[in-house]
Formats: C-alpha cells, sequence, structure tokens
C-alpha cells in the first residue's frame, strides 16, 4: 500500500497533537473508535463561549497512518470555524485531501465522528451550565 | 501477513546509507522471502543457457546434462532431511506442496477413513486448502493452540479417531516462528498408523529435520525461504516403512513417478539443491549466529521500552525469528515510521481482510496486542550493525507515537482500557 505525500506529511509532522484539560466547561472530547478494531481517536476543542468559535483544538491518535493524518488534518480544519460550520465537515473532504485509499476510508469516517463527538461533548457541557431556567424554556 | 510497503521505490533507497555506513533499506523480512545466496545463483546461471536441456529428454546429451543436475538436486535436499532421494518430488513451491500433500493423501486413503487433524495456527495453504476438502465429505478437526503457540499432544491424541486419515501440522509457524513438537506428532501418528505431513518450509534448513527419527511421511519444502529461488518447492513422499502414495494434483506426462506432472524447472531445482547443501553446512554456526542477533535485538528493544510482549514460545521458535507486540501502537503505523526496515506486521491494517492476524489470536493475544505486533525475520545476511540500527529505530519510533497515543496516556492515568466502554465496537 502506497501512502500519499500529505498522508506522510501529517505522520511525520502531525498537527495539534496533545490533550486538553477535559473537566474545562470550554473544551470538548471527543474519543472514538476501539483498540480491538484498531483505531482510537481523542479529538479535543477549546471553544469561545461568546462566539462559539473553536480556538484550539488537540488530537491524539492510535492507529494507522491514515487514522493519524485524518485526525491531525480534522484538528487544522476545525480550528477558526464555528461549532456549526465544523459539524459541516464531510469525512469525503478528508478522503479527498489526503488521496485516502477504499481501505482506509473508515479512518477519515472516525476523524469525522471525533469532530462530532468533541463537539457534542461540549454542546453537552453548555447545556449543563445554563441556568435551569433557560434550559425549560423550550 | 503483508509487508512494509511505504511510497518511495526499492530505487529511492538503494541511494541511501545511514550514518554508521549501513545500506538503507534493511530487509529483516526473512520469513516471508529470503535473498538468494550469491553461491546458489551462481550455480543456477549455467542452466538457464548453455545447459538448457529437458530433464525428461532420454536420448541426448542435453536431457541427460540436465537430469544429471536434477537427481544431484535431489540427492541434497534429501540428504538434509535424512531421506532417500527417490522420496524427493519437485514442485513449484510451498503451497503447490501442501495442495499435493493434503488433497494428494485425502483422496488416496479416503476409503480408509476421512477425517484430517490439522491447527488453527497453519499457514492458510494448509488451512484453505483443508477447508476445501470439507466441501467433499472430509472432516477437519481444528487444532487449538495453547498460549505459547504449541499445540498440547494430549488434544491431539484425543482427536484421532479410526477415521483419522491424515494429520498435518507445521514444523515452524511463519509467524511466530514457534517450532511444534514434530518428533511426538511423529510417533504418534506412526502408531496409529496414520500418515503425518508436516509443512516444513520454515524450518527446513534453519532446524535440524529427519525424517526417520521424526517420523515424517510427507514434508513440504520450497526454495525461497533458504536462500533459494522462488518457483522451485519439493514434496518428501515416505517410500517405505510404511510405504505413502498420493494422487497427483496435475495430470500429464508422469514425471516425478507419476505424482506431479510437468517439465521439471531445472534451473530452479539447481538452485534448491545448492541452497539446501549449503544449509546443511551452514546450519550449526548460523543458527547460533542468529540466535544470538534475535536476543541482541530482544534486549536491545526491551531494556528501552515497557509494555512490550513477545508473542509465542522463546523456548520452542525458530532461531532468527522475534515476534513482539508494542501496546499502545498501532503496526501499521510503527511500520510507517520505520519504513527504511523492513518487517512484517500483524496489524489488519497491513492485511487484505482488514483482521489481524488470526496465528496471534489463537495465542489468546487480545486484538488490541495483535495490531501492535511486528515480525522480525532475521536471515543470513544481516549483521549486528543492522540489529542495533533497527533497535534504535523501533524504539525511538514507539516512543514518539505512544505520545501521539490516546491509550497510552490513559493507561498511564491509571485508565483500566479493558473497561472503558468505546464509542464503535466493530469496524
Amino acid at each position: 500500500m502506497s501512502y500519499s505525500d500529505k498522508v506522510i506529511d501529517h505522520y511525520n509532522n502531525p498537527r495539534n497533537v496533545g490533550s486538553m484539560d477535559k473537566s474545562s466547561a470550554d473544551v470538548g472530547t471527543g474519543l472514538v473508535g476501539a483498540p480491538e478494531c484498531g483505531d482510537v481517536m481523542k479529538l479535543q476543542i477549546k471553544v469561545n463561549p461568546q462566539t462559539n468559535v473553536i480556538e484550539d483544538a488537540k488530537f491524539k491518535t492510535f492507529g494507522c497512518g491514515s487514522a493519524i493524518a485524518s485526525s491531525s488534518l480534522a484538528t487544522e480544519w476545525v480550528k477558526g470555524k464555528t461549532v456549526d460550520q465544523a459539524l459541516e465537515i464531510k469525512n469525503t473532504e478528508i478522503v479527498k485531501e489526503l488521496a485516502l485509499p477504499p481501505v482506509k476510508i473508515h479512518c477519515s469516517v472516525l476523524a469525522e465522528d471525533a469532530i462530532r463527538a468533541a463537539i457534542g461533548d461540549w454542546k453537552k457541557k453548555q447545556e449543563a451550565t445554563k441556568p435551569a431556567a433557560v434550559q425549560t424554556v423550550q | 501477513m503483508s509487508t512494509n510497503g511505504n511510497k518511495a521505490t526499492l530505487n529511492d533507497h538503494e541511494q541511501r546509507t545511514a550514518p554508521n555506513g549501513i545500506k538503507l533499506p534493511i530487509y529483516m523480512d526473512n520469513h516471508a522471502t529470503t535473498p538468494m545466496d550469491p553461491r546458489v545463483l551462481e550455480e543456477m546461471l549455467p542452466y538457464f543457457m548453455e545447459k538448457f536441456g529437458n530433464a525428461a529428454s532420454r536420448n541426448h546429451p542435453f536431457g541427460w546434462v540436465a537430469e544429471e543436475a536434477v537427481e544431484l538436486s535431489r540427492e541434497r535436499i534429501a540428504k538434509l532431511i535424512g531421506a532417500s532421494p527417490k522420496e524427493i518430488i519437485f514442485t513449484s513451491g510451498a503451497t503447490e506442496s501442501d495442495n499435493l500433500a493434503i488433497k494428494g493423501v485425502a483422496e488416496m486413503y479416503r476409503e480408509k477413513g476421512n477425517h484430517i487433524i490439522t491447527a488453527v495456527t497453519e499457514h492458510k495453504a494448509v488451512l484453505d486448502t483443508c477447508k476445501h476438502l470439507e466441501k467433499f465429505g472430509f472432516r477437519v478437526t481444528y487444532l487449538p493452540v495453547q498460549k505459547d503457540g504449541l499445540i498440547d499432544l494430549d488434544d491431539l491424541k484425543r482427536t484421532m479417531d479410526d477415521k483419522t486419515i491424515l494429520v498435518t501440522i507445521m514444523a515452524a509457524n511463519n509467524e511466530i516462528g514457534v517450532l511444534q513438537p514434530i518428533a511426538e506428532i511423529g510417533k504418534l501418528c506412526r502408531e496409529r498408523g496414520v500418515i503425518f505431513h508436516t509443512d516444513a518450509v520454515q524450518a527446513i534448513g534453519k532446524i535440524p529435520i529427519d525424517v526417520n527419527k521424526m517420523n515424517i511421511d510427507v514434508a513440504s519444502i520450497t526454495g525461497h525461504k533458504l536462500y533459494g529461488p522462488k518457483g522451485a518447492g519439493a514434496l518428501y513422499v515416505r517410500r517405505k516403512n510404511p510405504r505413502v502414495q498420493i494422487v497427483p494434483l496435475i495430470d500429464g506426462g508422469g514425471h516425478e513417478r507419476g505424482m506431479r506432472s510437468g517439465t521439471l524447472n531445472v534451473p530452479g531445482i539447481v538452485g534448491l539443491g545448492k541452497a539446501c547443501s549449503l544449509a546443511m553446512e551452514e546450519m550449526p554456526q548460523e543458527s547460533v549466529k542468529l540466535a544470538g542477533l534475535r536476543d541482541h535485538l530482544k534486549n536491545s528493544i526491551m531494556s528501552r521500552l515497557d509494555e512490550v510482549y513477545i508473542n509465542g514460545s522463546m523456548e520452542h521458535r525458530l532461531p532468527g525469528n522475534l515476534n513482539i507486540s508494542f501496546a499502545y501502537v498501532e503496526g501499521e503505523s510503527l511500520l510507517m515510521g520505520i519504513n527504511d526496515i523492513a518487517v512484517s506486521s500483524g496489524s489488519a491494517c497491513t492485511s487484505a481482510t482488514l483482521e489481524p492476524s488470526y496465528v496471534l489470536k489463537a495465542l489468546g493475544t487480545g486484538d488490541d496486542l495483535a495490531h501492535s505486533s511486528i515480525r522480525f525475520g532475521i536471515g543470513r545476511f544481516n549483521t549486528e550493525a543492522e540489529v542495533d540500527y533497527v533497535a534504535d529505530r523501533v524504539v525511538e519510533t514507539v516512543l514518539r507515537l505512544r505520545e501521539l497515543s490516546p491509550l497510552y496516556e490513559m493507561a498511564k492515568e491509571g485508565v483500566d482500557l479493558k473497561n472503558v466502554k468505546w464509542a464503535a465496537e466493530a469496524h
């Protein structure tokens, strides 16, 4: 199997590797995949509560080079986007950008799942911190 | 197992030399295939051009010269395994030998019985052949293996019944290098009048194999695992005490005593023979050297990394084999990081089926550790300097990937990964 230059570049120089405080109210954490399947991605976002803009993103990935590259790329793409814009990122765009072969499409799916999971986690925290009265208005 | 296949071509790599003068890439995947020994090639070369005759041409010197070379090879192969030359049948390689042995015995003895015993860690050439026979009324028992990769002889004894016609168990495993108790299996089979076939392609030339002492009735051999050519293999078929008969897979001119028709691949056969005679001469020293290099590699890696696990028995193992799982690091990503070293991984990502190694799973290795496994196959032409380089590159890459691994981070935080409810439990 051969890797595209972009996959190799992300593998050799992964962007935004690291971890953020998952207990922080502004941080959303997505942990997707399973060790038995050979892929686990942790993607974290730090969101500005006033603007809903993702100001920072970090990842750590257990997986093949394509999984590492997909999650590295995902952190680059979500940074600077609003939460709603980030939710629009599709796995097919990751496949295209990294020129992933068909057997590696699941890596891109996992990266999209990780973005959604991180945003979901952040949203849940936002709901929880809102005053009870606001929540019942709906 | 498939191999490390990064984008750069071999030609790109040929230009490269490590700072300490080592030529890159380093080949350390000698269970997949071995480089040909130059002494083998030298002996083969005349048989492509000036000595091109057909070994079956009985009426002129061109044929005689070829036949003489073939018969010398037969003797050399036979000598290596304690057989007589007439018991050696030439084939195209290991897969054909395994097919011929298993299907040939099954068909010949089907009136005697329809039960075949093998093991779950066998090569696919054996397993798929057995599966094929199941479609034709044969009953196959796939013995499990113990944690160290060896079959339990009591399991074998219990499974044999009056319908058992064939036991096929490999001598040495291609992934984990584990050596099965061939002599004990042979004895059990002989006592019960059951034919014993062994896929010995990884073992022959690496460890002593004696078909009489070990009561082996049929054995598969191939050239390219012992520094000989690809496309040249052999099958040992016992001729007496007891005489074993097999039905051919390929019908035709009645070559190889009717068991394998087809014009003989004379240059390949010459190479296989030479490879066997070199192995015979050099095995005593070579096996000591390989085991030394292997242990050096193992110690050099394990002294610098935690949570590294050896797959399979260290005691009953081919001298040049090391199969290690690096917890929290996925095998294919590790191969990508050491792309100037040719090794293999049991990771699903490197296989066509997207399933991790069935051999490692059979040992009870969890899927997570199977995904993290690397097979090192040290061979005749590897040096200590190469082993040092490989160990350094593996250690630095594992450390780097662990920094990138959420599993390593969680484990260090004291999270028990077995208790985590993972978001995706299936692919």
